[in-house]
């Protein structure tokens, strides 16, 4: 998969898991922070995330250290899942 | 009340003896599969789980010192593989080495903390990623009167479980909005192995503490966990009910 079309499966992801009904695909930006300002999601809306993203895609992300650099945004978050998918090399 | 536990799966450690084991049977003939945990006597395993099949069709026992990371680890893997899904854990597991303080080895310190503390961490932390997965769980703790009004002999008892206390509190806050229950309950002297083997003594200065003037059964805290197990708990999160004959 493309890394632009992974972006947009993962802001539809985040959209639709955490319920954030009043935000289209669009008004993520790929560099946009995803917690605190930018989307402003707290770290109980990470805990769901982090399960969601597990499943998905069988990446790992085992602690808060990880979680911070993946999490940085959706385009950090791509470049995560793309380097520890499974079947990644 | 029945409550109805069909379609959940529940983890009970320690599960296999005493407590545990009268906890795993009570989940199991409400409806649920249950998976029992133990760490060493694998006799007693092997006949809980034919008494778990035989009340609802399901039951395995998983081997793990639940003070152990990696064991954990491999216990959750196997239960997931087997039923792709946890909606309940009673952290039951639990030993006790009572001595003074002045004369308590550092190793029955340690080894209390690990095991029932450490252990509580371990299954706990290991049971969220499948809970939230489901958007629904019920974490219960097993504690002790100790935990609440303390007992001589039992400092490094009584930090470990004055400790899960604390835990259920904080977690109970943190896993709340994500369908999550954490409670704990609190078993007075419960007639088990570990009371047959009180002196005459030992038994009277038990229940002469005791409002209701006798010990309890294991199926009496088993209904408690059970309760707490159900849809019909879910206002229920971050405190403990005793099960203790007013003794505290």
């Amino acid at each position: 998969m493309e890394k632009e079309e992974l972006i947009e499966e993962l802001k539809e992801l985040i959209i639709t898991r955490l319920k954030l009904e009043d935000i289209t695909p669009e008004e993520i930006g790929d560099d946009d922070p995803l917690f605190g300002e930018g989307l402003g999601l707290d770290s109980i809306d990470a805990l769901e995330l982090v399960v969601a993203l597990e499943k998905k895609y069988g990446i790992k992300i085992p602690d808060e250290d990880v979680g911070r650099e993946a999490f940085r945004s959706v385009n950090a978050l791509a470049d995560y899942v793309i380097r520890n998918r499974d079947g990644a090399d | 009340m029945a409550y109805n536990l069909n379609n959940r799966v529940a983890l009970v450690t320690g599960g296999t003896k005493g407590i545990g084991k009268a906890i795993a049977l009570t989940l199991a003939r409400a409806g649920a599969k249950v998976a029992v945990n133990y760490s060493s006597d694998e006799e007693a395993a092997r006949e809980t789980v034919e008494q778990l099949k035989a009340t609802n069709g399901f039951g395995i026992a998983l081997k793990a010192d639940v003070s152990n990371s990696e064991d954990v680890r491999k216990m959750y893997q196997t239960l997931l593989d087997e039923t792709e899904a946890l909606h309940i854990l009673v952290n039951n597991a639990g030993i006790i080495r009572d001595t003074l303080l002045m004369l308590m080895k550092d190793e029955d310190w340690r080894k209390v903390i690990d095991v029932n503390l450490t252990g509580v961490y371990n299954c706990s932390k290991a049971a969220l990623r499948p809970m939230i997965g489901e958007k629904w769980g019920r974490i219960i703790n097993i504690i002790s009167p100790s935990a609440i009004m303390g007992r001589q002999g039992q400092t490094n008892y009584a930090a470990s479980k004055g400790g899960i206390l604390s835990f259920t509190r904080s977690l109970a806050r943190e896993v709340a909005r994500l369908g999550i229950t954490v409670n704990a309950v609190s078993p007075g002297v419960i007639e088990t192995e570990l009371t047959e083997v009180l002196n005459e003594k030992v038994r009277k200065e038990f229940l002469n503490m005791i409002p209701l003037g006798r010990f309890g059964t294991p199926e009496e805290v088993a209904r408690t966990v059970l309760f707490l197990s159900s849809e019909e708990a879910g206002y229920i999160t971050g405190t403990y009910i005793s099960v203790d004959g007013g003794m505290t």
